[in-house]
């Protein structure tokens, strides 16, 4: 889910239209903007954008 | 862009698959830790895109199903207490107790309210003074700290009516007994992306190192999952066991050091009994001396001592939960017991093995079909 708002520790994130409410006490650093994975109402990870893409070009690349 | 769905393209799903063909013909049993992965393999019918050889059995990841009868039966007890309301995760209501459940509780009138994480049942709390709010802490390393951010939340309001009942457990020490027993004959472990997002890939280095296990930690969509399971496969072919990290976008080989201080606070690492597998040294969270005003345990304990529980002789889920059967080898299996009416843990929650093997037509392995 993206991150949409950040008040202290809470945040409001949200996944197609949906929003929700996160605390971000795992990933106080964490941005507006950010993807984060939620489990039962924190957000317990950072989804890296590069990683992602890396893995699935990295993964096309060997398809070929 | 949400960065799952290009996990889910179909058509690289089907290259994937292809490529695994090379393993045709390798013998290997894959367990999957986690009851995520295990209701993702069933949903995607990941199975059937393995060669005949290679099935995939289920672990013991499922947090509901895992909780021993004991603590289902103690938590319905502090029920009986005057001016209770009892708080859980949804998974958990229907879960039948040795005499009773949240459910049946609840239609007798008790006070049963489903929560999405702890820091409701707080609120709760907050909102009915007159009342004991009491929270059912079930789950691994990725619900621990949320629990520990209700309680350390609960303290610093000054609250006096807010328990929980800690049934929550760590996933390395119920691997090493698993793998120690030597039980379940395992060629590789797929290991769970969400906990893995807490401890990091570190706290797995004894899988290969002393049991020489082929390991790897995957996501939960279709892609991930067998990314994971191609790593494990290449780690058997070469005879190179390692911990291989295929959810690199969002698990890191540190753990998380705010998780780690969060539930270093509130909780102490105890001996924990796990359904069907028994008490594995270690493996509980229990609250912290500090946090003893906020134990259910001991604010509770004539309840919970008072708790008996009767065993269901035939229920099988702690052989599903070993990975020593699957769900339909248990005589009960669609028949005594279907999600309608659930005689085990393993048929109730979203993760367990059984409820995805009903809801998806058969287990997610091969033999069974």
């Amino acid at each position: 889910m993206r991150i949409i708002t950040i008040d202290g520790l809470n945040a409001e994130v949200e996944v197609d239209g949906i929003r929700r409410k996160a605390r971000l006490d795992l990933l106080p650093n964490a941005k507006v903007g950010d993807y984060v994975l939620i489990h039962a109402g924190m957000a317990i990870a950072l989804v890296d954008e590069e990683e992602a893409q890396q893995t699935l070009s990295l993964f096309r690349e060997y398809l070929k | 862009m949400r960065l799952s769905d290009e996990f889910r393209d179909e058509s690289l799903v089907q290259q994937v698959a292809s490529r695994l063909r090379t393993y045709e013909g390798i013998s290997a049993t894959i367990m999957e830790v986690c009851g995520t992965h295990t209701m993702s393999a069933a949903r995607f019918g990941i199975s059937s895109l393995l060669p005949d050889g290679i099935t995939l059995i289920s672990g013991p990841g499922c947090p509901v199903c895992v909780t021993d009868q004991r603590d289902i039966d103690a938590f319905l007890a502090i029920g009986q207490s005057a001016d209770i309301i009892l708080c859980t995760f949804g998974d958990m209501v229907r879960v039948p107790g040795s005499y009773t459940s949240l459910e049946k509780l609840r239609a007798e009138g008790a006070d049963v309210r489903v929560v999405y994480s702890p820091t409701d049942a707080v609120n709760i709390a907050v909102g009915n003074p007159s009342k004991k709010v009491t929270f059912f802490g079930v789950g691994f390393e990725t619900t621990a700290p949320a629990t520990a951010v209700a309680i350390r939340t609960a303290r610093e309001a000054d609250l006096h009516n807010f328990y929980v009942y800690s049934c929550h457990k760590t996933m390395p020490p119920a691997l090493r007994a698993l793998l120690a027993s030597g039980e379940t004959a395992v060629s590789g472990l797929l290991l769970p992306g969400h906990v893995s997002t807490i401890i990091g890939t570190r706290a797995y280095e004894f899988i290969p190192q002393e049991f020489g296990m082929p390991c790897a930690v995957a996501g939960f969509e279709p892609l991930d999952m067998l990314l994971g399971i191609e790593a494990i496969l290449s780690q058997i072919v070469e005879e190179n066991p390692r911990v291989e990290n295929t959810y690199r976008r969002a698990v890191k080989e540190q753990p998380n050091e705010h998780a780690r201080e969060l539930i270093e606070d509130v909780f102490v690492a105890a001996d924990c009994a796990w359904r069907g597998i028994g008490v594995i040294p270690g493996s509980g969270l229990e609250i912290a001396p500090k946090y003893w005003a906020f134990d259910a345990k001991k604010r509770f304990s004539e309840l919970v001592g008072s708790a008996n529980p009767v065993s269901n002789s035939s229920c099988r889920c702690g052989d599903v939960l070993r990975g020593a059967i699957r769900p339909n080898e248990c005589a009960l299996f669609g028949r005594a017991c279907t999600p309608l009416t659930p005689v085990g843990p393993c048929m109730v929650s979203s993760e367990g093995a059984c409820a995805a093997a009903y809801k998806y037509g058969g287990p997610p392995t091969k033999n069974a079909r």
